[in-house]
């Protein structure tokens, strides 16, 4: 036989082999390696690219949510509406069922709460309160449950591709606000606060409980994930949503009803991102724009994935994405904007990079040329 | 040194994460020129072993010498130009491409499916061994057998010395595998170096020079096949005395619990998968169901289960044991025929994929069949989990615990869990889909002892199986599928090999006969 390359070839360096189970404190401190080491590589590219004092700029970040009660609150807030998304996507994703229509779902919502506040309100019917609060909730979750349920529809009966199809709802969903909004402003585009003098329709506590206005929401997705987390551990309908995310041969074969499944699933997770629609317009902004989601229908997906579809860790995963976004934000104006947005945005890319991509370790062991040992042994 | 082994494995460990060490210390000789079988039971390493050998895995420690010297395989590629080529059990095709565009794919030349260079190599080759093959056919319209003999004739072409082939007979009918000795003996005759990865023991027999023996990851011993027996064999794959004999008890009480009539279906794309196929099961009785793969096996089981939409004028009858009344099951779904109280059990063909959720633990997965009962909105987990003890303790399955998700059991305890969960909802009809398939002796006979145990509780079990000698040995009755026609029903103590065989591939004259048993 002819000597080939293989014959000449050195053993490799190293393979990779994928680990089969790992004690979760070992998972755990790789985590931890890999945010540090993020922080390192920040670090230097900090000095590198503008001579700052890296320590400084963490300060300032970590400030970004801590500083004052004021930022404290908001940071809060930001974390409640990004969870109440996630919580929203959970479901569909759990099911297997890529819905990317977050954001429409989303912004649909807030305009049926909008749309109440707007109608029977101030300019409108001036219903009372009492009457107007329930209202407005119900039609901003219908107005989410419909806009998810369209694509489930299409998806349970003809199989059409639930990812495009929830994405292109996405931009339906901007233009109708875009028309609302023009109509509401009479051409302005900018809405204002709805209901500004009797805040008819606004769902929040008083002042005199709730400083900053933010408590409600924040009460309001607490316990929607103390929900979301006993319906998908305990109820038989989270049990049907998990047998058929994993296969929907199994599904089937125990006489589960896919289709329905499919559809009811995607009534919740639609409803979910009404009810973000409705804290958000009615509970915190008292308008709304295109901008209203603020692209949660998005960062959600990740928040989710990264907890494992586990409602308590996504409270971790969203404060980690919260806290690095105000970070950013306050590292911009502590800098008077020589570290602007786009710097900042890196830094975040980095150090999500790092804890995603750490997971790569967790999976699988990097196994180095053993010759070594060998010799040793003989 | 005289006769250098074809292939020297020294001290070959292969582990998957920390607990399940696939081979261990592995040192062993294949001698060149032979036809050498690699016989273990399932999960004994086998294909690992030879997945090191054809550069899909890295060995964890120790060395591999070709001819004599040593090798550095780190991939495919590596093993092609050593020479070694492997013959899996799921082929490596292109199922759009022709033969020869596949035999030219990944080549260096530039070459295209017209290349009269490569056609006329693969006709050298195909005279040489007695290969049969179309250069022009595509590869979607090729039987398995053909698909097979293209893998075998491209790997030849890349000039391999060395052949692996990972359980070859598994998928063939008894003339299938007939022709593909032959040429793999035509291939000895050339000084190829061939290894068979299979356990049918009957084959390793007929076929090969020496038996090279694996269990639990590591190396057993090789013998001469002319001083070994099936028994021997089997008893240095287990390390222990095998009783080989599948029991068949005589039928008690035979009552008609389910007639098939006129069952007929199409796939999506209107092509007929049944076709008009009528038989009766009779409760007390294992009724086996012979065919190729792909006969109709699937949608069979699948009608009866509620799960397959079929034509009309298509009816099963199921006979109620205890008001002997009849009850249509076509047109009802899956819950509908649960609904009546038919205690169907279904031990289907894709066991992870199907039958259970791989995802899930073993309280889970015994949930599928008992998470609906009750108004609670919440499930019941109680009586599951009691339910994974008593399978785990009953049919001994090997797990860490109930809480390990089913995936990381070995094929032969996900398949207890599936039968223990099928067996506990009391069925009155149990179907079975290539129950043993990759499962080790001492599981399969479990898995023959629970069948007939239900057949002995008066179950009308259907068993769908491939090893033809196991359906005579187990089944009473025997209905043999051919391109989805029923082509006929024998009986399991008087049929043969052959003429099952013959059954499966051809035909009867007269379409569907059904010749009675004498009971």
């Amino acid at each position: 036989m002819e000597k080939t390359k293989a014959k000449s070839a050195r053993e490799p360096l190293f393979h990779i082999v994928k680990r089969t189970d790992i004690p979760k404190w070992k998972a755990w401190v790789i985590r931890i390696l890999a945010v540090l080491a993020a922080l390192v590589v920040c670090g230097i590219i900090i000095v590198a690219l503008t001579g700052k004092n890296p320590f400084e700029m963490y300060k300032f970040m970590f400030e970004g949510s801590f500083k004052t009660e004021r930022k404290f609150w908001k940071m809060l807030q930001d974390l409640a509406m990004l969870l109440c998304v996630a919580l929203a996507v959970t479901p569909a994703f759990k099911m297997r069922f890529w819905n990317i229509g977050a954001e429409g779902q989303i912004l649909m919502g807030g305009l049926g709460a909008a749309i109440c506040m707007k109608l029977l309100g101030d300019d409108g019917a001036q219903l009372s309160n009492g009457l107007l609060l329930p209202i407005t909730i119900i039609t901003a979750i219908l107005f989410g449950a419909i806009w998810g349920v369209i694509p489930a529809f299409f998806k349970a009966n003809w199989n059409t591709n639930e990812t495009l199809f929830t994405l292109m709802m996405n931009y339906i969903a901007i233009q109708v606000i875009a028309y609302f909004t023009f109509i509401w402003s009479s051409g302005s585009n900018t809405v204002g606060k709805i209901n500004a003098e009797s805040h008819a329709g606004w769902l929040q506590l008083p002042r005199e409980v709730d400083k900053y206005g933010y408590l409600l929401n924040v009460i309001i997705v607490a316990l929607l994930t103390i929900l979301m987390y006993l319906y998908l551990k305990y109820s038989k309908q989270g049990y049907e949503i998990s047998v058929v995310g994993e296969s929907v041969n199994t599904a089937r074969y125990v006489g589960i009803n896919v289709k329905k499944v499919v559809v009811r699933t995607m009534l919740i997770s639609g409803a979910l991102c009404g009810v973000a629609g409705l804290l958000l317009v009615s509970g915190t902004d008292q308008s709304i724009t295109a901008e209203t989601a603020g692209g949660r229908g998005y960062t959600a997906i990740m928040v989710s994935w990264l907890a494992q579809f586990n409602p308590f860790y996504m409270i971790l995963t969203a404060f980690i994405v919260v806290f690095l976004q105000r970070g950013a934000d306050e590292l911009q104006t502590q800098t008077n904007r020589i570290i602007n947005a786009d710097f900042a945005d890196i830094l975040i890319a980095i150090i999500i990079f790092f804890i995603i991509g750490c997971e790569f370790f967790i999976n699988y062991s990097i196994k180095f040329r053993s010759r070594k040992k060998k010799e040793v042994e003989a | 040194m005289e006769n250098t082994p074809a292939i020297r494995f020294e001290n070959i460990t292969k582990a998957f994460g920390t607990k399940v060490v696939a081979n261990k210390n592995v040192t062993m000789d294949i001698a060149s020129g032979e036809i050498v079988a690699l016989l273990g039971e399932n999960g004994s390493g086998k294909t690992t072993l030879m997945n090191m050998l054809s550069g899909i895995y890295r060995q964890d420690e120790g060395e591999i010498y070709i001819n004599g010297e040593e090798v550095q395989i780190t991939s495919p590629k590596d093993a092609y130009d050593l020479g070694i080529g492997m013959i899996h059990q799921h082929f490596k095709l292109v199922d759009v491409f022709t033969s020869i565009e596949n035999i030219a794919l990944g080549l260096d030349k530039k070459t295209t499916g017209a290349n009269k260079e490569i056609a006329d190599k693969v006709q050298e080759i195909c005279d040489k061994y007695g290969f049969d093959v179309d250069p022009k056919k595509k590869v979607y319209n090729m039987t398995v057998s053909e698909k097979q003999t293209l893998e075998i004739v491209k790997t030849l072409y890349r000039g391999a010395n060395i052949l692996i082939l990972d359980e070859p007979t598994a998928v063939l009918t008894p003339q299938e595998t007939e022709k593909l000795f032959a040429v793999i003996r035509n291939m000895k005759a050339d000084g190829k170096t061939i290894i068979i990865i299979t356990h049918k023991l009957n084959e390793v027999l007929e076929i090969s020079d020496h038996v090279a023996i694996l269990r639990k990851g590591e190396y057993i011993g090789t013998v001469p096949t002319s001083e070994a027996t099936v028994q021997s064999l089997t008893d240095m794959m287990v390390g222990e005395k095998v009783e080989l004999d599948i029991e068949r008890p005589e039928i008690q009480d035979k009552k008609l619990r389910l007639s098939v009539n006129h069952l007929g279906c199409k796939d999506k794309y209107g092509v007929t998968i049944l076709d008009d196929m009528s038989f009766d099961a009779y409760g007390g009785e294992i009724l086996g169901i012979a065919g190729i793969s792909g006969s109709g096996q699937k949608q069979l089981l699948e009608s009866i289960a509620g799960l397959q939409p079929t034509e009309q004028g298509s009816s099963i009858l199921y006979i109620d044991p205890e008001t002997n009344t009849p009850t249509e099951i076509i047109g009802k779904s899956v819950l509908q025929i649960k609904k009546m109280g038919i205690a169907l059990a279904f031990v289907p063909e894709d066991r992870l994929g199907m039958g259970l959720v791989g995802s899930m633990d073993m309280t889970d997965n015994m949930m599928l069949r008992s998470y609906r009962k009750g108004h609670n909105i919440f499930t019941d987990r109680k009586t599951p989990r009691d339910l994974a003890f008593k399978v785990k303790d009953e049919l001994e399955v090997a797990t860490p615990g109930i809480s390990t998700p089913v995936r990381k059991l070995s094929g032969g305890n996900v398949q207890k869990v599936l039968v223990g969960r099928e067996i506990a909802t009391e069925p009155t009809v149990m179907m079975a889909a290539y129950a043993v398939r990759g499962l080790d002796i001492n599981t399969s006979y479990t898995i023959y002892r629970l069948l007939n145990e239900q057949k002995k509780k008066g179950v009308a079990v259907i068993y769908v199986g491939e090893d033809l000698d196991v359906l005579l040995a187990l089944c009473d009755r025997i209905a043999v599928l051919c391109g989805g026609k029923l082509n006929g029903i024998v009986d399991g103590r008087t049929a043969t090999k052959e003429e099952v065989g013959m059954m499966m591939t051809h035909l009867h004259e007269n379409g569907q006969k059904e010749q009675e048993v004498q009971d």
